[in-house]
C-alpha cells in the first residue's frame, strides 16, 4: 500500500468515529425518549404539568421549552446592540489601531470564561444589585439569566461579525469614501448591506449557544418548574432542568429528560441549520 | 514520509489504548484495597470523615461519589460499586426491581432543619401550621400576624418570604417531605412524598450547598437542608413542633431521641414526627446498601471481605463516636445491633463473610 492509500484509510477511519459517535448519540436520545413520548404522545411538548411525585406521575417538557427560548431571546435582544458596536469599533472604525486590540483580546478573554465563573459572578454580584433595583423573587428569575447569557454570546456575536466586517472589500469602501461619503453613510450602504448575511448568521450561532447553556443560567433562573408568566418571573430552561434532575431520575422521568435532550438537541440544530441556510443563501 | 507518521502515530495511540486497562488490573493486585461507593450528598460531610479515617487505620481506600440517592441506587443495579448510599431507603417495589437481594445497613441518624436568613431574629419557632402555610405559598411576608403570634418576642421585618428548595432530586428532599405529609393533610393531598415534587412556591437551588448557599445569600429566605450545612454555614435553623407539641431544634441529642423507638429488623423506617417528646421531628436514617450475596461482577473474596469488614467498623462505637464532630447523631444501639446482624448475613458464594 502506498502512503496515500494509507492515509485516505486513517481518515476515513477517524471520520466514521464522528459519524458513529454523532450517530449513536441520536439513537441513545431516540430511544430513552420513547416511553416518555409513548406515555404522554405528542402532548409531552405542550403540557406544562412536570409532577415527578410517585404515583402522581406527570411530565411535560412546555416550561422548558418555554424558558430556553425565553431567555435566549432575550439574551439576543440584550446582546445586539452591545456587539454590533463592539464589531464595528473593532472592524471598521478603530481597526487595526491599539485600542481596538485592547478590546479584542478583552472580547476573546470574554469567550475563554467558563460558564460556571459567569454564574458565580452573577450571583453574587449582578444579583445583590439587581435586588437593590427591586427587582422581584430576590433577582433570581428569566431577566437575571437572560443578561448573564447575553454577557456570554456577546463575545461570539462580536468576533464573528468582526471577522466578517473586516472582509468587506477595500474597494467597495474606498468607493463610497471617493464619492464623498461620511463613514456613518459608509457603514449603513456598504459595509452593513455586503456582510448582512455573515452578520445574521453570527447572531444565529450565538443564539444556538444560549439554548445549550447550563451552569450560569441554572444558578439564577430560580428553577421553577412552571412557564414563566413575565420577564422577572422565575422559571427554568430545558438544559438546566437535565443537569438538576438527571442525577436521581429513574424510569418515566429519566426518560422525560432524555425526551427533552433530544428536544433540545433538535431545536439546535434547526437554529444552526438556518444559520448555515443563511450563508449559503445570502452570501 | 508525514503519512507514514501518521499512521505510526496512531497505532502507537491504539497500541496504548489497548494496553491500560490490563496495567491497571496488575497495579490492583499488587497496591491495596480501594473500595468504590456512591451515593447520597446527606452524609457526606460524615462519610468523608470517617472513611479517611479508615483508610488511614487499615490502608483500605474508599472513593466515594456524592452523586445523590438515586444515583447510587442506580450505580448499585449496574453492579458498578462496591455500596451505595441512600437518604430513602428501597421500597418493597424498589427491592424486586434490583438484579439481586440487597439489605440496608444504616449508618448515621440526621436532621434536616428549616434554615432561615432574617437579620435580627435568632430563635424563630415554627409550629407545623406555619410550616404547612410557608411551604405552601400562603404566607409571603415574614411579618405576617400568623408567624408573629406563634413567636410573640420577635420583631418580624416587613420583607418578602423567599422559599428556596432542592431543584435536584434529593434523599433531603424525601425526609423533609415524608415529614411535611404527616403533619399536613394540605401537604398531603397536593404534594406528597418524594425525591422530587412539584413545588407550589419556591427557587430551586442544587445541592445542599446550594441551597445553603442561596438562603445565606438571600435576605428573606427559607428553606430546607442537611444540618450539617446550616451548621458550617452559620445559618439560623428554626425550632421545629414535633408530634407531642413541643418546640425543638437540630441537636444531637434531640435527634438522637427520634431514633429511639421500635426499629424493623430491616432497619426501613421512616424517624420523621417521632412520638417521643425530646425529639427533634424531622430526623432520618440515612442508609448504606449493598448486596447480599457479594460474588458478583468478578469481585474477589478479598473485595467482598474489606467491604463488610468496613462496614462492620462503621456500625460500631468507634465509628460512631466521630458523628457528633460532624453535627450528626450516633446509631442508637438497638439500630447498631440489628445492622450487625445484617452484615452476618452477608455472603460470598453462599458462605457468610463475618462470624
Amino acid at each position: 500500500m502506498n502512503s496515500d492509500k494509507i492515509t485516505k484509510w486513517v481518515l476515513l477511519l477517524s471520520s466514521f468515529i464522528i459519524l458513529f459517535v454523532t450517530g449513536g448519540m441520536i439513537f441513545s436520545l431516540i430511544n430513552g425518549s420513547i416511553p416518555a413520548f409513548k406515555n404522554f404522545g405528542f402532548g409531552f411538548i405542550f403540557s406544562n404539568n412536570w409532577n415527578p411525585t410517585e404515583g402522581k406521575e406527570i411530565y411535560g417538557a412546555l416550561p422548558f421549552i418555554s424558558g430556553t427560548l425565553i431567555t435566549s431571546v432575550a439574551a439576543l435582544i440584550i446582546s445586539l446592540p452591545l456587539s454590533f458596536s463592539a464589531s464595528l469599533f473593532l472592524g471598521e472604525y478603530f481597526r487595526g489601531t491599539k485600542m481596538a486590540k485592547v478590546l479584542g483580546t478583552m472580547v476573546d478573554l470574554l469567550a475563554g470564561i467558563p460558564s460556571i465563573v459567569y454564574g458565580l459572578w452573577g450571583f453574587y454580584v449582578l444579583r445583590p444589585f439587581l435586588i437593590d433595583l427591586g427587582i422581584p423573587n430576590q433577582g433570581f428569575g428569566i431577566f437575571t439569566a437572560s443578561i448573564i447569557l447575553a454577557v456570554m454570546i456577546i463575545p461570539y456575536a462580536t468576533s464573528l461579525s468582526t471577522e466578517i466586517i473586516m472582509m468587506v472589500p477595500n474597494e467597495l469602501k474606498e468607493a463610497a469614501y471617493s464619492l464623498g461619503a461620511t463613514k456613518s453613510e459608509v457603514i449603513i450602504n456598504v459595509i452593513v448591506p455586503s456582510a448582512r448575511s455573515g452578520i445574521i448568521a453570527s447572531y444565529i450561532l450565538s443564539f444556538g449557544r444560549a439554548l445549550g447553556e447550563t451552569m450560569a443560567v441554572t444558578m439564577l433562573i430560580g428553577n421553577a418548574n412552571v412557564i414563566p408568566n413575565g420577564l422577572f418571573s422565575t422559571g427554568n430552561t430545558m438544559a438546566s432542568v437535565i443537569a438538576n434532575q438527571f442525577g436521581e431520575a429513574d424510569g418515566l422521568k429519566l426518560s422525560s429528560l432524555m425526551a427533552i435532550g433530544l428536544l433540545l438537541f433538535l431545536i439546535t440544530g434547526i437554529i444552526n441549520g438556518i444559520g448555515k441556510f443563511i450563508i449559503k443563501k445570502m452570501a | 514520509m508525514k503519512q507514514l507518521t501518521i499512521l505510526i502515530l496512531a497505532l502507537f495511540m491504539m497500541q496504548a489504548c489497548s494496553n491500560s486497562p490490563k496495567k491497571k488490573t496488575e497495579e490492583k493486585s499488587t497496591a491495596k484495597l480501594t473500595l468504590t461507593a456512591a451515593g447520597a450528598t446527606f452524609p457526606m460531610p460524615y462519610y468523608n470523615m470517617v472513611f479517611n479515617q479508615y483508610m488511614v487505620k487499615t490502608g483500605t481506600q474508599i472513593s466515594y461519589g456524592g452523586i445523590g440517592s438515586g444515583g447510587g441506587i442506580r450505580s448499585l443495579t449496574d453492579k458498578v460499586i462496591d455500596f451505595g448510599a441512600t437518604d430513602a431507603y428501597l421500597t418493597d417495589a424498589n427491592l424486586q426491581a434490583m438484579p439481586a437481594e440487597v439489605v440496608h445497613i444504616p449508618t448515621v441518624v440526621g436532621a434536616v432543619v428549616i434554615a432561615y436568613n432574617l437579620p435580627g431574629v435568632d430563635s424563630l419557632k415554627l409550629s407545623n401550621q406555619l410550616l404547612e402555610d410557608i411551604f405552601m405559598g400562603k404566607i409571603t411576608k415574614w411579618n405576617d400576624p400568623k408567624i408573629k403570634e406563634n413567636n410573640p418576642g420577635l420583631t418580624l421585618p416587613e420583607m418578602a418570604v423567599t422559599v428556596v428548595v432542592r431543584s435536584d432530586g434529593s434523599g433531603t428532599t424525601h425526609i423533609f417531605s415524608d415529614f411535611m405529609t404527616k403533619i399536613s393533610n394540605l401537604w398531603a393531598e397536593k404534594v406528597g412524598v418524594g425525591k422530587a415534587l412539584q413545588w407550589p412556591v419556591g427557587m430551586g437551588a442544587k445541592g445542599n450547598p446550594g441551597v445553603a448557599g442561596t438562603i445565606s445569600q438571600t435576605q428573606g429566605a427559607i428553606g430546607y437542608i442537611g444540618s450539617e450545612f446550616a451548621f458550617a454555614q452559620k445559618i439560623q435553623t428554626a425550632k421545629v413542633q414535633n408530634s407531642a407539641g413541643n418546640y425543638i431544634s437540630a441537636s444531637i441529642a434531640s435527634v438522637s431521641a427520634a431514633a429511639q423507638g421500635q426499629i424493623p429488623d430491616d432497619t426501613r423506617i421512616m424517624l420523621t414526627n417521632s412520638d417521643n417528646p425530646e425529639s427533634y421531628p424531622i430526623s432520618g436514617f440515612t442508609w448504606i446498601i449493598l448486596y447480599k450475596e457479594q460474588n458478583y461482577n468478578n469481585r474477589t473474596k478479598d473485595q467482598a471481605l474489606a467491604t463488610v469488614t468496613f462496614l462492620d467498623w462503621l456500625v460500631s462505637a468507634d465509628a460512631q463516636a466521630e458523628a457528633e464532630k460532624v453535627h450528626y447523631s450516633p446509631l442508637p444501639v438497638a439500630a447498631a445491633e440489628k445492622a450487625k446482624a445484617i452484615l452476618r448475613t452477608i455472603t460470598f458464594d453462599g458462605e457468610a463473610l463475618l462470624k
